[in-house]
């Protein structure tokens, strides 16, 4: 059974060749068997998980199957799900029960999703390989000696391991649409205020932004479709109707243009990574698609941009952790002000505390104009590139990773490289815009992903782009030998 | 603007984190680092371009000015690290 999709589960529910319990015991026993090695998992919640299961049979049997009656799915540990711990990577949540439950868990619970546990992940999502988390890294089930990209990478390793058929991530500077590429899933961040953040773990709120990971762009659109939707608890959640992503899925390419961004394929990329991608963009050509090159001249400073602008909200919305009221607290404190620095000093991790200390400066007096400022103008400049492009073509594409899975430990102690790697994918959240990356081959044994952009709105579109090569294609049907 | 272990000892304070003598420097050699690389923003000109906070740029919207949420008192204490009387607890601040 875990060789196969959602979509392909539902079906398989909807005709009773197995129950959902059968279903959900399957998974939990894969990851019983298998996430010591990858520890793809911080908390497994296989007693929930049978219940809900039991009561996803009772609907079937009652003729009410939803989008997502019966499916297991993987929640990264970001979102607050009540009654269970809620970790965020951090030593500082470790002993946090969340008290509430996220909009979108509760969405996809409510469309009948069973929640298999809760995915390991970079500490508060600050990171690109899943090491700074402080239940340790995640290992890539291509390579385990290798990372699994990050922040998500406990939500995309244990996709690509077939320990769970379907996965919830967050993406703020490409935290799903890395690990998705270097995992060989397919991953979609949507537009700014599709999905609900409600519940979800703030790091840098104006970035921030729920999406699925899934083994294909059909259970990406099944999933989005029970994600998206506006919620009064979120301000930024925006208030438009949700559009038929499964619907769209099929549509022909018939005319599509195709934005290739030159300053996705520049002169220092690896070759085998430019050219994976330019034979996806071919495979497309094939079904009509027309190829548009386009310029987007500001995005080479969207690394920059972005890391003046997601440490300056870090730095505000980690101020929350203060020992008071959740959350770790430091032994024997001396008084309220040694409460705070020990217990923030000692619940947060490096990497963590680097990211507060750059938002902090940057935002301190005397520096704003220079770093925050100027870092939303070029934030300005970067989203009205994009507006150019988008006026003359329909997606934008190439390589969603300049590089595969790299080795743990490679980058450890050298953020500004380690911050290279979502070099591809940053500039689409100061943009605000969806994008999805696709499994579109290998390049020495691992796999490569193919980001699509599309432009406000376009979740549809880019799904169905994804949809047509996975149509096409069997690259994301692979699974790691050692996992099969 | 180079940081040093004066910086960032008084942008720890801002932030309310601690930073040991032994790590600091190593820390501040870092935090050059990511400043040296966010320099690049220096290069763009940006004369006459507003800021953009929000990508879609959609304003706030209004709703009703009802009460929403429940008391959360009993689900909220029982996960601070200190309670008492309802209240969460702290080191004493008057003496």
């Amino acid at each position: 059974m875990h060789d196969k999709t959602l979509t392909e589960l539902r079906a398989g529910l909807q005709a009773k060749d197995f129950s959902a319990r059968e279903l959900t015991e399957h998974f939990l026993g894969r990851i019983q068997a298998r996430d010591g090695e990858l520890n793809s998992f911080v908390t497994v919640t296989g007693e929930q998980a049978l219940a809900q299961a039991d009561a996803a049979d009772q609907a079937i049997a009652a003729g009410d199957q939803r989008l997502l009656t019966g499916l297991p799915i993987a929640h990264k540990d970001i979102f607050c799900t009540e009654g269970v711990r809620t970790s965020c990577g951090s030593r500082m949540l470790d002993n946090f029960i969340a008290p509430y439950t996220a909009t979108v868990v509760d969405n996809m619970a409510r469309e009948g999703a069973i929640m298999l546990g809760k995915t390991n992940m970079d500490e508060f999502a600050m990171g690109s390989s899943n090491e700074t988390s402080f239940y340790g890294p995640v290992r890539n089930p291509w390579d385990t000696e290798r990372v699994p990209g990050g922040s998500s990478g406990g939500a995309a390793a244990c996709l690509a391991a077939r320990l769970a058929p379907g996965a919830t991530g967050t993406d703020t500077g490409g935290s799903i649409r890395q690990p998705a590429a270097l995992n060989g899933v397919t991953g979609l961040k949507p537009t700014y205020g599709r999905v609900s953040r409600w519940g979800m773990i703030a790091f840098a709120s104006s970035l921030d932004q729920a999406g699925p990971l899934g083994l294909s762009a059909a259970d990406c659109a099944l999933m989005l479709q029970a994600m998206a939707g506006h919620d009064d608890k979120d301000s930024t959640c925006l208030n438009e109707p949700v559009d038929d992503y499964l619907g769209a899925l099929e549509q022909n390419l018939d005319g599509l243009r195709i934005g290739v961004p030159e300053e996705f394929f520049p002169d220092n990329l690896d070759g085998a990574i430019a050219d994976n991608a330019r034979d996806a963009m071919r495979e497309l050509e094939k079904q009509g698609a027309k190829l548009v090159k386009v310029s987007l001249p500001s995005i080479k400073l969207s690394v920059p941009a972005y890391y003046v602008i997601a440490p300056a909200e870090a730095s505000s919305n980690l101020s929350r952790f203060d020992g008071v009221r959740f959350g770790y607290r430091c032994e024997a404190p001396k008084d309220l002000e040694d409460l705070y620095k020990r217990s923030r000093s000692e619940g947060f991790g490096a990497e963590v505390k680097r990211r507060i200390l750059v938002g902090t400066y940057a935002l301190s007096a005397g520096y704003y104009d220079a770093y925050y400022k100027r870092a939303q103008q070029v934030r300005r400049l970067i989203r009205d590139d994009f507006a150019r492009a988008f006026k003359e073509v329909d997606v934008l594409m190439g390589p969603t990773s300049p590089e595969t899975a790299f080795k743990l430990g490679a980058k450890a102690d050298d953020p500004v490289n380690m911050y290279m790697a979502d070099v591809f994918t940053i500039a689409v959240n100061l943009a605000g815009l969806p994008a999805l990356s696709m499994p579109s081959g290998f390049v020495d044994g691992l796999p490569a992903g193919t980001q699509v952009i599309g432009n406000y709105f376009q979740e549809g579109r880019i799904l169905n782009v994804a949809h047509r090569y996975q149509m096409a294609t069997d690259w994301h049907q692979r699974i790691p030998g050692a996992f099969q | 603007m180079a940081i040093d272990s004066q910086v960032v000892a008084r942008v720890a304070h801002l932030a309310r984190l601690q930073v040991d003598d032994g790590e600091s420097e190593a820390l501040s050699e870092r935090l050059n680092e990511i400043l040296g690389m966010v320099d690049q923003l220096q290069q763009a000109d940006v004369s006459d371009v507003e800021p953009l906070a929000h990508p879609l740029e959609v304003s706030q919207p209004l709703r009703d000015d009802r009460v929403t949420e429940p008391d959360v008192r009993d689900k909220v204490l029982p996960i601070a690290p200190a309670s008492e009387e309802g209240c969460f607890l702290v080191p004493r601040v008057i003496e």
